[in-house]
């Protein structure tokens, strides 16, 4: 039974056939309308996350399959004290896949482990969040029709954010990379996340704490927010949130065909003004998720692939 | 210092000088009715100090626990006076339920019932992480 907890689990020439799904996917919807018909989708969400849930349910609706959907893990068996492990050998008997968030890391691996059907992971707290890196890397192929030979700024919270993180691991995969590493001495990536996936590559890289300095090198900037339930501590947050803010004067420093994406949801780290710059990509992002569960899905289910 | 020989039991020798505790408590040595000495700062021609455990009860240790602690320990068997094994130990690929996950937002700080598993990933610097949010040990 094959499930996704990582986006690493997937070998390049996978991540490549998902790409090549999710692109068939936009130019021919009407060919995948019936592709899961049939099939059921349970949605898990054991905390508030209403577009990757919402993403989720589309991609399978679009794909001609249904959905169960557990928004609030208040209502559900968790709050009288069920395992993760007893909640996915439950949900298996009634669904034919399974996306599950959970604030607790590990907590879809658990449910992998235990499950007769494949499950997704769409968030296990500040571990993985492998679809949300699917999204990254269709709206990287989209833009710059290639993953390799690139200059990526990563900016804001590179200490927390998972998006990051995992961005950086897939994209290590490929060759002539450079990364360029933006955040406050606070928020900078984890040493092991540099040296694992970085240093013994081989990658060029650079640490900067100047957005407005990065800016001109760059071919896909990756803004991030400054979560607050990352933070132990609301001082920390209140006073490291306003970091990093992209705004249509700083975006007169970068490059004519910059790719600029954000995971959304953003607070104020891009400028709304930004949005009318056509090198801003983070809503075609959130469309490129969904065409990447639908490959995903399909993928998991058999359908596409061995 | 003199400590008796012992006639049926186990002996870790060789242990680097200052582990001797922790592998006591890994070992949960604490619950055994039986006789068991630690000694510490031995003087040895290899190690220059070294920790020392002697059991003097005939029971099977588990060689990962000593292997995590310190590779290089040795574990003699010991019966009716007689040097009967040496066993030998290795960084165990897999901890089982040595040592907790001590990340906070883990599923195991929550759901108790799951093993602690971590895998070695990094046998050079001795890097253990938890199979499920790894997290260093």
């Amino acid at each position: 039974m094959r499930s996704l907890i990582d986006v690493t689990e997937l070998s390049t020439s996978e991540l490549e056939l998902l790409v090549k799904t999710a692109l068939d996917i936009i130019d021919n919807p009407e060919k995948y309308a019936e592709m899961c018909h049939g099939k059921k989708l349970a949605t898990l969400f054991f905390e508030p996350s209403t577009r990757t849930r919402l993403s989720f349910e589309a991609a399978m609706y679009e794909l001609g399959g249904n959905v169960l959907s557990v928004t609030d893990a208040a209502a559900s068996s968790a709050s009288k004290g069920e395992s993760v492990a007893d909640t996915a050998k439950v949900v298996s008997c009634y669904a034919d896949i399974i996306a599950m968030r959970h604030p607790k890391e590990g907590a879809a691996f658990v449910a992998a482990k235990n499950a007769d059907v494949p499950v997704i992971n769409a968030g296990d707290g500040g571990h993985c969040h492998p679809t949300q890196t699917l999204a990254d890397l269709l709206t990287i192929y989209r833009n710059k029709g290639r993953f390799d030979s690139l200059t990526v700024g990563l900016c804001g919270d590179l200490k927390f954010g998972r998006t990051v993180h995992s961005l950086i691991n897939a994209l290590s995969r490929y060759a002539n990379m450079k990364f360029v590493l933006i955040s406050p001495e606070e928020l900078k990536l984890p040493r092991y996340v540099k040296t694992q996936s970085i240093k013994q590559k081989g990658i060029p890289y650079e640490q900067t704490t100047s957005l407005e300095e990065a800016l001109p090198n760059l071919d896909v900037l990756y803004m991030t927010r400054v979560q607050r339930e990352r933070f132990f501590n609301e001082e920390d947050y209140l006073r490291l949130k306003d970091s990093y803010i992209l705004t249509p004067d700083k975006m007169k420093l970068a490059k004519p065909d910059l790719c600029v994406m954000h995971p959304l949801p953003r607070v104020n780290e891009i400028s709304v003004a930004v949005d009318k710059d056509p090198r801003a990509k983070y809503f075609e992002q959130v469309s490129n998720g969904k065409y990447m569960r639908m490959a995903l899905i399909l993928m998991l289910l058999g359908v596409i692939g061995e | 210092m003199n400590i008796d020989s012992i006639k049926n039991g186990v002996v870790i020798d060789h242990i680097m000088a200052g582990k001797g505790m922790q592998l006591y408590d890994l070992l949960n040595l604490d619950s055994l009715d039986a006789s068991v000495a630690i000694i510490k700062n031995v003087q040895s021609k290899r190690l220059g100090k070294k920790d020392i455990i002697k059991i003097d009860a005939d029971i099977n240790l588990d060689t990962d626990v000593i292997g995590y602690v310190d590779p290089e320990a040795t574990v003699n068997v010991i019966k009716n006076g007689e040097l009967v094994e040496k066993k030998s130990i290795n960084l165990p690929k897999t901890l089982t339920n040595v040592i907790k996950c001590r990340n906070p937002r883990c599923i195991t700080s929550t759901e108790q019932e799951l093993d602690q598993v971590f895998n070695l990933v990094d046998e050079k610097n001795k890097i253990y992480r938890c199979i499920y949010c790894e997290t260093q040990a």
